[in-house]
């Protein structure tokens, strides 16, 4: 389901429904993510990912077009370089550890420790949110300096295109 | 077969990802390119993930007075919590640039941008 939105999404020539539907591609990975044990991280790419992304879409279509053009020239040069690297790719899968298994080596390092003492240490039940809020705690401190950059860009690059039009009109 | 149940999540994976990169390199569109690089960076999500998972486990979320309850692997979660809300910051800044590209030249197609800069 999720790879036919996926090709939907590439052959959809309006805009508007084209972020709609990556809103509805990240809804699907979500409830895939809860599938795979991940309820954190599937609620933050439902609220973050078809929430604030297709809003976020919505409005820069708003602001810029609602349709794309027609590709000028068909050329299978794209398509060719994807078949390629997809190729390589699921070769090198092979090599990869088993799904689900156990014994992979991910699972052995330094997992179990959280696992085992993080609630005895911090207290917290949920090991995502030790992890990341305490054990983590300046990387997540990082993470919201790189929000707030982004931010501060986003509005940089709005003001400044309002301004020259301002000084365009004296 | 074993291996065709054991990756099958991986080839998933690898089909969205070069979903995400055929729109990246193939389409002029600006919107598109970035709703292109969306998937591609769910598609790496969900790899880590598939990644975490143990079979039979549950979420990692500690059950206070149960002894020997399998969790899946928490860490892959905490590292794409982080890469989630990045993405939609880069996500925005991008999106903010097409929109000052397209005040700039009236058009966020790419040839058509291009076209105008050796014009001018």
């Amino acid at each position: 389901m999720l790879v036919g939105t996926g090709i939907t999404i590439i052959r959809q020539q309006n805009l508007l429904a084209a972020s709609m539907l990556s809103g509805i591609y990240s809804l699907l990975s979500a409830c895939w993510m809860v599938e795979l044990d991940a309820v954190d991280v599937a609620f933050t790419e439902a609220s973050v990912g078809a929430g604030i992304s297709t809003v976020l879409m919505l409005a820069t279509l708003a602001l810029t077009t609602r349709s794309e053009k027609k590709p000028v020239h068909k050329s299978f040069l794209p398509l060719f370089v994807v078949l390629a690297t997809g190729a390589a790719l699921i070769y090198g899968t092979l090599g990869a550890p088993p799904y689900g298994d156990p014994a992979n080596v991910v699972h052995h390092h330094v997992a179990p420790r959280y696992v085992n003492d993080s609630y005895d240490e911090t207290g917290i039940p949920n090991i995502v949110t030790s992890v990341l809020a305490s054990y983590r705690g300046y990387d997540t401190l990082g993470e919201t300096s790189v929000v707030f950059t982004a931010g501060v860009g986003v509005l940089l690059l709005l003001k400044r295109g309002k301004r020259s039009k301002r000084e365009e009109k004296k | 077969m074993s291996h065709l149940f054991s990756h099958y999540n991986y080839w998933i994976v690898i089909v969205l990802m070069m979903t995400g990169f055929y729109t990246v390199i193939s389409r002029g569109n600006m919107v598109k390119k970035l709703i292109g690089l969306n998937i591609f960076q769910t598609s790496v999500f969900l790899l880590f993930i598939t990644m975490g998972k143990i079979k039979g486990g549950t979420a990692p979320i500690v059950m206070a007075g149960k002894e020997d309850v399998v969790y899946s692997n928490p860490i892959p979660h905490v590292l794409i919590l982080t890469a989630i809300v990045v993405g939609v910051s880069t996500t925005a800044l991008g999106l903010a640039l097409v929109v000052r590209i397209k005040e700039a030249y009236g058009t966020v197609e790419e040839d058509e941008v291009q076209a105008e800069d050796i014009r001018r």
